[in-house]
């Protein structure tokens, strides 16, 4: 028998087998505590019934860990959360049961020495050689400058995957790429063209954001989420003030919401025009490229006009926001909207008839609906593969929880899906943005801050330009953070990158790793 | 096919010129490190851009460079796949240590004359991020740097006038 609440079941199901699931009311979380020996167990019981994998980070409190995964259906967010001691360190894997937790599992196992038994894959994933390996920087022990040596020697022998064959070979790409993007190392096996196996090595953007993130006041946390990654300063930030005004008991004025609204949409649609000119020019479709690069900057202008910055960063506070609308900027605003839909209709109609276009994007890299929900992939890279999810939709909030779209879909799993998600989400970001203006009122953009207690905790969901955004936030004494967890949508799509470039030829890696476009930094942290 | 070639008929070229209404400054800067670039490097720099651990937000305005309306290749301002084809290394982000050595092979790999310029506030000072068992911080606390572009990031225009900013060095 099911009901309507997944959770319902799985706490009925962990009854019977005499599993205990501690609740523990957090403001807008529902937290289960359990004994870490039925972590494992907890996750076969999940995945039987479709529960999604969602996020997994640990925290160093005094002599314990705490260790936290959480998981989603139908919108109903739960964190599972264990408690191991730190003379004895363990705990069963999740990422036997859910592929979706391995490199998080990794990234914990570096950054606190804590061993999940039976992981599939426990090569380290996050170090490098900036510190010595049985060093924990997110110990409470390990001092914030580490003891670095005066240069950090490059990662020379990391176990990569290998392949053995007449005429397979390999292929070493990066840290530093050829074009102006952000810096990771892709390990190609190939026989010809053909890509027999891609294995990805990020970490070289590891900044320590998690480590100095601790001890922030909620303004300067603000910043710090801003800078996450770029491209989604308005989503990282947004979703680390909305955990710390949960947890903080904060409620932001409604027209703060809808302006944040607003900036999210913006910066959905300046970040999708950017894409689909990369794509287009990963295959050498120029006039695409200069169009949607042309479109972007014209967007980028009225954020600067209207907002004072053209990537909107810092706009949203602990609070609420600190750029208001007046009457003049919300007509620029909807001209604008007028302007690109008009854009649009002329170009999108010569994209659609080109053949070449057609040839290079249809059916490359593709993506199946089964492995795209195995890793949990999110944003346009699942909708591609019809993973039906969207955070605005599905877990509401202001001001969204008034707002009606539509959520983009496909199931052909290809780039020219990933494309085509891209314009529809586009479409949809507009009709959002005139919507949250027309429903603009009146009042304060900026909400009283008040001081959480110690050891307030809240996790916040934010539907990001690249899908959903988690953020963890527990607060320490006197308004400062104890810690901070964000997680990039990227670190689910970026496995999916592996699997989507299997089988196509070297040459259209570029074009199917822009379809994906992950965050380097944001995976980094 | 027609509406591709309707559509760039139509769009004409919005390449921002001097006399133009808007942004006539852009234009003059331009032209201002043209005249530079042609005592120098005979009419042309190459740049590579490196990522050393930005947040990709200066990546993102030097991408823009390279959009219709700044056009900077126009300038002979050009960005090269290679530090060996490079005269100008452009690095953003507080140094990961991750990135260090990178970083240093390529700057060694640059040839001599060559200009290092830090992009960003990141890389002028450590920005957010500063010093830490995993960020070198500034760039010149890893290479020797010649010039900085600060901004957070700094805009396509501050980016342009940077460049002027080392050529007149």
């Amino acid at each position: 028998m099911s009901s309507l609440n997944w959770t319902t079941d799985l706490l009925n199901q962990l009854v019977s087998e005499n599993i205990t699931a501690e609740q523990i009311s957090l403001p807008s979380t529902t937290l289960w505590q359990i004994e870490s020996i039925h972590w494992q167990h907890y996750a076969e019981l999940a995945i039987q019934q479709n529960v999604r994998w969602v996020a997994g980070w640990a925290e160093h409190v005094q002599d314990r860990f705490f260790i936290n995964a959480c998981f989603e259906k139908q919108g109903i967010y739960v964190l599972l959360r264990t408690i191991v001691n730190v003379a004895k360190p363990e705990l069963p894997s999740q990422a036997t049961v859910y592929p979706a937790a391995n490199r998080s599992e990794r990234h914990t196992q570096d950054m606190f020495g804590i061993n999940f038994i039976g992981h599939p894959d426990n090569r380290r994933w996050t170090r490098h050689k900036a510190w010595a390996k049985h060093n924990y920087p997110l110990r409470k022990d390990f001092p914030l400058q580490g003891e670095p040596e005066a240069i950090t020697p490059p990662d020379i022998d990391y176990p990569f995957v290998k392949a053995y064959g007449a005429g397979v070979y390999e292929i070493p790409v990066g840290p530093v790429h050829a074009g102006i993007i952000e810096p990771g190392h892709f390990r190609f096996q190939a026989v010809g063209e053909l890509i027999l196996n891609l294995e990805e090595r990020l970490g070289y953007v590891h900044k320590g954001i998690e480590k100095i993130a601790e001890g922030r006041t909620p303004e300067s946390l603000a910043r710090l989420a801003g800078r996450i990654s770029g491209d989604t300063t308005v989503g990282h930030c947004w979703a680390a003030c909305r955990a710390m005004e949960q947890a903080a008991g904060v409620e932001i004025p409604p027209r703060a919401a809808l302006i944040r609204g607003i900036l999210a949409e913006r910066e959905r649609v300046a970040n999708h025009l950017g894409d689909m000119g990369g794509i287009c020019n990963d295959v050498a479709f120029v006039f695409a490229q200069m169009q949607f690069t042309r479109l972007r900057e014209l967007w980028l202008r009225t954020n600067a006009t209207i907002f004072g910055h053209r990537l909107l960063m810092d706009r949203i506070v602990p609070g609420g926001v600190v750029c208001d609308l007046s009457e003049a900027s919300c007509a620029l605003i909807k001209e604008d909207i007028i302007l690109l839909r008009k854009e649009l209709s002329e170009i999108m109609p010569a994209i659609d008839l080109n053949s070449s276009l057609e040839d290079r994007l249809y059916t490359a890299g593709y993506l199946s609906p089964e492995i795209a929900s195995a890793f949990g992939t999110l944003g346009y890279v699942g909708l591609a593969s019809g993973q039906d999810k969207d955070v605005r939709r599905d877990a509401p909030y202001p001001p969204y929880d008034q707002a009606t779209f539509k959520v983009a879909l496909e199931d052909q799993g290809d780039i020219a899906s990933r494309f085509w998600v891209r314009y529809k989400q586009i479409n949809a970001a507009l009709k959002l943005i005139a919507q949250f203006i027309e429903r603009l009122v009146a009042g304060d953009i900026l909400a009283e801050w008040q001081t959480p207690p110690p050891g307030s905790e809240s996790l916040s969901m934010i539907e990001g330009w690249r899908g959903e955004i988690t953020a963890y936030i527990r607060f320490d004494a006197d308004n400062k953070i104890a810690r901070f967890y964000p997680r990039d949508p990227s670190i689910l799509n970026w496995p999916a990158l592996e699997k989507l470039t299997l089988n196509n030829i070297v040459p259209d890696f570029p074009v199917c790793n822009k379809s994906l476009n992950g965050s380097y930094s944001g995976n980094d942290l | 096919m027609l509406q591709l070639f309707k559509k760039i008929l139509t769009t004409g070229i919005v390449t921002e010129k001097y006399k133009a209404p808007k942004d006539d400054e852009l234009e003059k800067l331009g032209i201002q490190i043209k005249r530079h670039i042609d005592k120098k490097f005979s009419g042309s720099i190459a740049i590579r851009a490196i990522d050393a651990g930005s947040c990709n937000g200066c990546e993102l305005e030097i991408h823009a460079l390279n959009n219709p309306y700044y056009d900077i290749e126009r300038f002979g301002i050009h960005f090269v796949a290679s530090p060996r084809h490079a005269d100008v290394l452009l690095v953003t982000g507080p140094v990961s240590r991750h990135m260090q050595t990178a970083l240093l092979r390529t700057y060694e790999a640059t040839p001599n004359p060559k200009w290092v310029v830090a992009v960003g506030e990141c890389a002028a000072c450590g920005g957010e991020f500063g010093v830490s068992y995993a960020s070198c911080g500034a760039v010149s606390n890893v290479i020797p740097v010649d010039m900085v572009v600060a901004g957070c990031p700094p805009t396509p225009l501050a980016l342009m006038k940077g460049l002027l900013g080392l050529i007149n060095k």
